[in-house]
């Protein structure tokens, strides 16, 4: 048996996991609530914002907390270019062609990834690294401690951002009722794209967070992106509340069943809670939209 | 044929339909009139087998099939049509009038042969290889109409199906309902156009705000003074009278 | 162009290609026709319940890799004769499709809530099938070489090639029974609309219980012929999301709920895939590059795939309304 100290810490190191997760997880959930679309190409951006932090790290020196404050920006462009230029025309609002357009993304960005980097994994290293946090007598992570404290403030930003500012209001106008936020003269190609930023900029955040103790590869995304479905699932397809509760639940479940049953087979929790729930209860725990 | 009895619906706290009855006679055209958001599509969701009641009942043929699922009322015999058309949009009308058709026949060619005879019936016969996408509303609606007959049914809920259509199409389309009746198909229709109703319903029921409020031969219902006030308001009857006093 | 003309011109194909690799063809390209075989058919099966039903999957790899694996187990483990083994595959394959569809459709799932939860099941079977003993854990599984006819193996490669074309003939022709069937028309009738499709007597779980039972049964005997023409499985093989995704891109960029797409979509693709990666001198990915840009172009402008696009060029020269761009 395992002593009280390893499972804490193991739940400890899960919930810090797990706001990562969410953070991930609050750009999908913002990008359902309001285009009531799955983004397919969720993950393949987490890649790209990844490896843009590599990049920042190995040819310019900068540090990965730092670069957040310039590729945030940079998938924020993308984010919005993707969704105006390519998914929004090409999809003919179709659930079904938004479905396979960014299925189709996700595996051009991929394996342009895997062409331009190869297969390699790569990661950074920082002297923070394997620095810990005391907290009593367990022994926290640093890196995993200060992504911690950073999702929780981007979720309140982000909820900020939605709730006090003019595009926040848009972007809920057209997420409940669109035809009417048109008529009303909001312009709708443009909150869906600006929206889809939003989502997309917080990957940025999230792999600013991860890289210090992560690694990437070009399927590194793809990897997270069954996790961040599960917690939207969970926490209700499109809720914000219900994508940082899901998350750090994930975070600890799979914390818990790694510990149990070994890192490849730990996985298989996250898997079966995401197939329960699809059957039992769709509409997740928070979700009110069928 | 049909007894729908003391039927209940609520979504989150709002009564939609609230203890409505309804019967319908063997061989009759039975009329569900009422003002818009009475609750007529719902109730009628719910004798086809789409919502399931909260309270009540519904009886066809001796037989309860209020939990019964819609495809085993359409074996029944107990066919509909939807207010807002469903057409299969990709396929072409013959092939949306078979798919109804397969319900009695498995053969390919046979369901293929019904489906053009439906169609002539209901004045689809051009159009048998046109996409129903590219029907006009009118044709939808026509289409509605023939999938439904398809299934050779013995009890046939119309909701709407004049809706949306010109004088002249509704002229084109009354004789049509008029003729699936003297085949023997009993028939329960939603229809808000007065004069179709007066022209073909021996009886008609009236729903406001989820109530039957009243119900009996088309000209009596007409002058009833609960339904004139439940489609023009409160007092409307009273005006009426007093209007009608004046003038004579 | 008529049903049977398309059906006629892929069998042409078909016989011609064959004659081709009776002839003779370098090594390589006989290795490519083979496996635009395998994909054709684990497309033709996908698009039973994706094309015609609507339903698309994500997950198909679950029903490709369960054929795969019976196969190889009943072989290797316990020395059964490697058409029986088949046989099994694709009996095992179809229950798996049952089994997923079960719960999927009791729980009403469908569009995106479908396509993950698909992808979901398929995953789970990789993790396991990763880490148990008896599917050889990570470092995988081989099939011993035999190559005799017995075995379903062939030193000539080209006699395995000939099967496999029989097995694609065996799916067009199932594919135009199924447009023209009761079955296939409630199929398509609920894929365009399922409220419309139970008004009028549709059952539709059953229909869907079938349409996925006969897909999950064909892309399984896909599974089963890819082991005994590369003898080699491992989990990220068998189970792995590049299958479904070939799967998915084939008959739907060949045209999904067509006779012929999966077959023009697997050609076309993997033909072009080819092209690409000698063009380039072999960049890792660059093939897979192409086919989501080809996705993309199809999803946007031809929704009916190739397939669609050349009967409505053909309609619009015989001056025919063209058919309107169906939601798949």
């Amino acid at each position: 048996m395992y002593s009280p100290i390893i499972i804490f810490e193991a739940l400890a190191n899960g919930l810090m996991l797990g706001a990562v997760y969410a953070l991930i997880a609050l750009g999908l959930t913002l990008i359902y609530g309001v285009l009531h679309i799955v983004n397919f190409a969720h993950g393949a951006l987490l890649t790209v914002a990844m490896y843009a932090i590599w990049l920042a790290f190995e040819k310019f020196g900068l540090d990965p907390y730092l670069a957040i404050l310039i590729v945030t920006p940079l998938m924020f462009a993308l984010g919005y270019a993707l969704q105006r230029f390519i998914i929004g025309p090409s999809s003919h609002g179709s659930d079904n062609g938004i479905l396979l357009v960014t299925l189709g993304l996700s595996i051009v960005i991929q394996n342009l990834l895997l062409a331009g980097f190869s297969s390699d994994t790569l990661t950074i290293a920082t002297d923070y690294a394997f620095g810990v946090v005391p907290i009593g007598p367990l022994l926290l992570s640093l890196p995993r401690v200060i992504g911690l404290g950073v999702s929780l403030l981007t979720a309140l930003l982000l909820w900020f951002v939605l709730n006090r500012t003019d595009i926040g209001k848009a972007i809920r106008a057209v997420a409940k009722e669109r035809l009417g936020a048109s008529l009303v003269g909001i312009n709708v190609a443009h909150v869906y794209a600006m929206t889809f930023a939003l989502g997309t900029a917080c990957l940025a955040i999230a792999a600013g967070l991860l890289m210090p103790t992560f690694y990437v590869s070009p399927t590194t995304g793809a990897a997270f992106v069954l996790v961040a479905f599960t917690i939207v699932v969970l926490g209700g397809m499109g809720s914000i509340l219900g994508a940082l509760i899901g998350g750090l639940l994930i975070g600890v479940v799979e914390a818990v069943f790694s510990l149990f049953l070994g890192d490849s087979l730990g996985q298989i929790g996250i898997f079966l809670i995401f197939i329960l729930v699809l059957l039992v209860k769709p509409t997740g725990l928070f979700g009110a939209r069928g | 044929m049909l007894k729908a009895h003391n039927l209940t619906k609520r979504f989150f706290g709002l009564v939609a339909v609230d203890n409505a009855s309804i019967d319908v006679p063997e061989g009759s055209i039975t009329g569900l009139i009422g003002p818009n958001g009475a609750g007529k599509t719902t109730l009628f969701a719910m004798i086809a087998g789409f919502s399931p009641p909260n309270e009540g009942r519904v009886v066809f043929q001796g037989d309860d099939i209020t939990t019964e699922k819609p495809h085993l009322r359409a074996r029944r015999g107990l066919a509909r049509t939807f207010q807002i058309v469903q057409p299969f949009a990709g396929l072409n009308v013959r092939d949306n009038i078979a798919v109804g058709a397969y319900l009695h026949t498995k053969d390919p060619t046979e369901a293929k042969r019904r489906a053009t005879e439906v169609a002539e019936k209901v004045g689809l016969g051009r159009e048998l290889d046109k996409l129903a996408s590219g029907l006009t509303i009118a044709g939808r609606k026509r289409l509605e109409l023939a999938r439904a007959l398809a299934t050779r049914p013995k009890l046939l809920l119309l909701d709407e199906v004049l809706a949306g259509l010109n004088p002249s199409e509704i002229r084109d389309v009354l004789p049509i309902i008029r003729k699936i009746r003297e085949e023997g198909v009993t028939i329960l229709m939603i229809e808000h156009i007065m004069q179709a109703v007066m022209n073909l319903c021996d009886s008609v029921y009236v729903l406001s705000q989820g109530k039957m409020i009243a119900s009996g031969e088309p000209k009596v219902v007409c002058t009833d003074p609960a339904v004139i006030e439940a489609y023009l308001g409160h007092g409307a009857a009273a005006r009426m009278q007093a209007e009608g006093a004046a003038h004579a | 162009m008529t049903k049977n003309f398309e059906l006629i011109l892929a069998l042409a194909f078909l016989a011609l290609l064959a004659v081709l690799a009776l002839v003779g063809l370098p090594g390589n390209i006989l290795n490519l026709f083979i496996f635009m075989m395998i994909v054709a058919l684990t497309a033709q099966g996908w698009n039973m319940l994706g094309g015609y039903g609507g339903l698309s999957s994500f997950g198909h790899a679950a029903f490709f890799g369960t054929g795969a694996y019976t196969t190889t187990i009943l072989q290797t483990t316990f020395g059964i004769n490697a058409w029986i083994g088949l046989v099994c595959g694709v009996a095992l394959g179809a229950l798996v499709g049952a089994l997923i569809g079960f719960l999927s459709f009791r729980a009403g799932l469908k569009g995106s809530y479908f396509a993950l939860i698909t992808l979901a099941f398929a995953e789970v079977l990789r993790i396991l099938a990763n880490s148990w003993d008896f599917t050889g854990g990570a470092s995988g599984m081989m099939v011993s070489l035999k190559n005799s006819f017995w075995d379903l193996q062939f030193a000539d490669r080209r006699y395995f090639f000939l099967i496999l074309v029989v097995f694609v003939v065996l799916g067009l022709f199932l594919t135009r029974w199924l447009e023209r069937s009761a079955f296939g028309a409630y199929l398509i009738a609920l894929r365009e609309n399922d409220q419309a499709a139970q008004a009028l007597g549709v059952d539709i779980f059953r229909i869907k219980m079938q349409a996925i039972t006969l897909s999950a049964a064909i892309t399984s005997l896909a599974g089963c012929l890819y082991v005994q023409n590369f003898l080699f499985i491992d989990a990220n093989v068998a189970y792995g999301s590049w299958i479904s995704i070939e799967a998915l891109f084939a008959a739907i960029v060949g045209g999904a709920g067509t006779i012929a797409g999966p077959l023009i979509g697997s050609v076309l693709l993997l033909g072009l895939g080819e092209i690409t990666k000698s063009f380039s001198g072999g960049i890792p990915g660059i093939d897979l590059v192409v086919f989501g840009i080809i996705l993309v172009l199809c999803v946007a402008f031809a929704p009916n795939g190739v397939r669609g696009y050349v009967a409505d060029l053909y309609r619009r020269r015989m001056n025919r309304p063209p058919s309107s761009p169906k939601i798949v």
